[in-house]
């Protein structure tokens, strides 16, 4: 009955700590963690074990994308009403279909993803500056015949057909309503887009 | 209010007001806390507030008995139940719970059949209830239904069948089985007493026209809230027939108008001089915001928290609301909506910022610890807020409360659970520290984050005039709970779910359940045993304990402990076992 665990003893579970900090910001980042309360084990799975041990791989530090299935799949959490909730879900729902507002942005050698608006940025300058800022890469200058030329880094996308497109290639507006995801590839790797597809 | 006895009167004839006289004051006084006092002065008084009493307020459906109210109080017109735990918002309560109203109604029926309003609010009301209600009431005239379940669109066709004299119907966040929008042509040709219609919960359509004709009939209709699917067409109409509308609840704001249906649009809100409220508004785009402009100068609350805003949205909007003193959105306006809200609203008061993505970890633009600061420093009014957030630090959080130090309601919900401050990695326990030492006058506070027993100790030493606790995945040990048990006397409900709490926890509060409403608690180190020495001990307690399919005999997996006069009830269902001293 007594015994609670104090907050510094009870973040043994460094595998699945729980954080949201952005990649490379090192070990002190990472103490937060769900209360180890000793009664009522955390919800685990598949691709939290997957990318647990991707983590240790990587010896990244202490971010951790567990938290993403942990969360929901807390009961009543965060405590919103169900009315608001289905709202909110219907609105999804409908908006499925427009210009793909929030896509998914993953970076080659980072092991979860990060989710954006794009409706949020008004051109490939803010854009750009905002992954950089978020991936702590830099995409260098993009020039319409080479590229990002000399970048570690290039920032591609998937376009409605599946093909994979150097971000920069078409106009703003084309792109906002064809692209579905973001992927940040190393330079190496693509070589080969943007030369015409 | 003193009744001294003149002294050159004798005793047997010592001052007392006529009944009637005494009744006829009492009326004058309609707050329920002045009320209850006035009845404990002398038997006369207490006489006296039972027959003149119009409304009951029941803050927990289960501590008194439907028979116990009617006889204290035969002549009352309106009652305001409420039923389930809070946390059945959140899915913590089995379905079958109980709060039933129509043992309520039955009771009602025979002794005071001049029953006029009745609220609801977390209660089971099914439509035979509300047939029952429409049918055996004649003077019935004010339903208000929020968080209720059980009922359908049918129940409500009854309703408007039935009660001629209604002048009230309020349907709010209902888990409401939406069958058609018949009901609304229920009401009879000739009914014209409406002055409150929301039913902004609903999905399905409603017949425009049926809609139109009833609203220029009723001309004191003050509170209109459309649902959803209510169009641009049909809400410009409305307005142009009911300009006299002090709150406004409009449908859906993504209808594509043409310039000219815009302009007609904006027009018609010109009209709405009175407008105090307006809510509403599922995805509204930019360019139709923009017409409801001319109707905001008077505006007091303003709802936009069902529709996505964008911060230049806002911030275009709040320029034209210069009176606001309530708001509620979406976190997608950002930090940078929110420096707008500091910027344009002086006289703000209360503030809610509900997540878009609840579940989405990986949301960018939402708020933080920004945000909420640049709220507080343009803000100095502030005493209500609900903020919904990713990350918190613990500085952010006192610079808040330095700004505004007369908060009353304080509910901070970081969202990821047990998650400390986001600079210095430190627990959260300094922020709420702040509050509870900078906000004397703080009645509610909710909290989040990592937090250690600091923060309790804080709570129980400083939050000398707090009512309301909610708690989650928070505190280190039986210490937590005890400080606050021991220090906050005016401690009303209490909610905590995911602590490390047990039976000594359960137990220190020993003193203090008689004098609050309830307490709840889940998911924490309770045992059955725990429970029924409690049960024991306090025989004015109910004790419930919810088990849930597949858990130890001995774990208590939910407990619900309230005061009561009524013992313990007997429409538990299976899953939910009841401890008495008995």
């Amino acid at each position: 009955m007594e015994g609670g665990v104090a907050y510094e003893q009870g973040l043994n579970l460094k595998a699945t700590e729980l954080t949201l900090g952005l990649p490379g910001t090192g070990e002190t980042e990472g103490q937060g963690g769900v209360r180890n309360n000793n009664k009522r084990p955390m919800p685990t799975s598949e691709t939290n074990e997957e990318e647990s041990q991707a983590l240790k791989a990587a010896d990244r530090g202490s971010t951790a994308p567990a938290a993403k299935l942990c969360r929901a799949q807390i009961v009543g959490w965060p405590p919103i009403r169900s009315y608001r909730k289905n709202s909110l879900q219907e609105k999804k729902d409908s908006e499925g279909e427009a210009s793909g507002m929030y896509v998914k942005v993953s970076m080659d050698g980072a092991p979860y993803l990060r989710k954006i608006d794009l409706k949020v940025y008004r051109g490939y300058p803010e854009l750009l500056k905002a992954l950089e800022a978020m991936f702590k890469f830099a995409a260098g200058v993009y020039s319409e015949r080479e590229g990002y030329k000399g970048s570690e880094y290039v920032p591609t996308y998937e376009d409605k057909d599946g093909d994979w497109m150097l971000v920069g290639d078409v106009p703003w507006d084309m792109f906002m309503s064809s692209c579905k995801r973001l992927r940040i590839m190393k330079g190496s790797e693509a070589r080969g887009l943007g030369c015409g597809v | 209010m003193d009744l001294t006895p003149k002294q050159s009167i004798p005793a047997a004839e010592s001052t007392r007001f006529p009944d009637e006289v005494l009744e006829r004051v009492l009326t004058l006084l309609k707050s329920p806390k002045d009320r209850n006092a006035v009845s404990l002065v002398c038997k006369d008084w207490y006489t006296a507030d039972s027959w003149s009493r119009r409304h009951v307020f029941i803050g927990n459906c289960y501590s008194v008995s439907p028979e116990i109210v009617a006889r204290r109080f035969p002549r009352i017109r309106s009652v305001t139940l409420k039923g389930k735990p809070r946390f059945s918002d959140f899915n913590l309560v089995p379905d079958n719970w109980g709060a039933d109203v129509h043992s309520w109604l039955l009771v009602f029926a025979s002794g005071s059949p001049f029953l006029e309003e009745l609220r609801l609010k977390r209660m089971r009301v099914t439509d035979g209830s509300l047939e029952f209600l429409a049918l055996n009431f004649p003077n019935f005239r004010a339903l208000s239904l929020l968080s209720c379940d059980g009922f359908s669109t049918s129940g409500l066709a009854t309703v408007a069948t039935h009660c001629k004299n209604l002048i009230e119907l309020d349907i709010q966040e209902n888990g409401i089985e939406d069958l058609s929008g018949e009901w609304l042509s229920c009401f009879p040709d000739n009914f014209s007493t409406l002055e409150v219609l929301n039913f902004s919960n609903l999905i399905t359509d409603v017949n425009t026209e049926v809609l139109e004709r009833l609203v220029s009939r009723c001309r004191s209709l003050k509170v209109l809230k459309l649902n959803r699917s209510s169009s641009l067409d049909c809400l410009h109409r409305l307005l142009t027939s009911a300009p006299q509308l002090t709150e406004l609840g409009v449908g859906s704001f993504s209808q594509e108008l043409t310039p000219q249906q815009h302009a007609e649009l904006k027009h018609a809100f010109g009209f709405c001089k009175n407008l105090t409220v307006l809510s509403g508004f599922w995805d509204a785009t930019a360019l139709n915001l923009s017409a409801v402009y001319p109707a905001c100068s008077g505006l007091s609350f303003l709802n936009l928290s069902y529709t996505a805003l964008q911060s230049q949205e806002l911030a275009s909007l709040l320029p034209h609301c210069p009176c606001l003193r309530r708001l509620w959105v979406l976190d997608s306006v950002g930090d940078r909506g929110l420096e707008a809200v500091g910027a344009n609203c002086p006289s703000l008061e209360e503030i809610r910022v509900f997540p878009t993505d609840p579940f989405d970890e990986d949301m960018l633009h939402t708020v933080t610890e920004s945000g909420i600061v640049a709220v507080s420093q343009g803000c100095p009014k502030l005493h209500y807020i609900l903020y919904f957030c990713r990350q918190m630090t613990n500085a952010a959080v006192a610079t808040v409360v330095r700004n505004c130090p007369d908060f009353t309601h304080f509910r901070l919900c970081i969202m990821n659970p047990g998650q400390p401050d986001h600079t210095t990695n430190q627990p959260m326990d300094e922020a709420f520290g702040a509050v509870v030492k900078t906000c004397k006058k703080l009645k509610r506070l909710s909290i989040s984050g990592l937090l250690t027993d600091l923060t309790f100790k804080y709570i129980g030493e400083y939050a000398k005039n707090l009512e309301a606790l909610s708690v989650a995945f928070a505190g280190s040990s039986d210490l937590g709970m005890q400080y606050v048990m021991e220090g906050c006397s005016k401690l009303k409900k209490l909610e905590i779910r995911d602590c490390p709490f047990g039976n000594a926890a359960l137990l220190s509060g020993l003193e203090r359940y008689e004098s609050m409403r309830s307490l709840w608690m889940s998911a924490c180190n309770v045992t059955v045993d725990g429970c029924k020495a409690l049960a024991r001990q306090m025989p004015r307690l109910n004790v419930e304990v919810m088990k849930e399919e597949g858990s130890d005999d001995c774990k208590a997996d939910k407990v619900y402990v309230y005061r009561t006069v009524a013992g313990p009830r007997r429409d538990a269902p299976p899953s939910v076992l009841t401890f008495s001293s008995l």
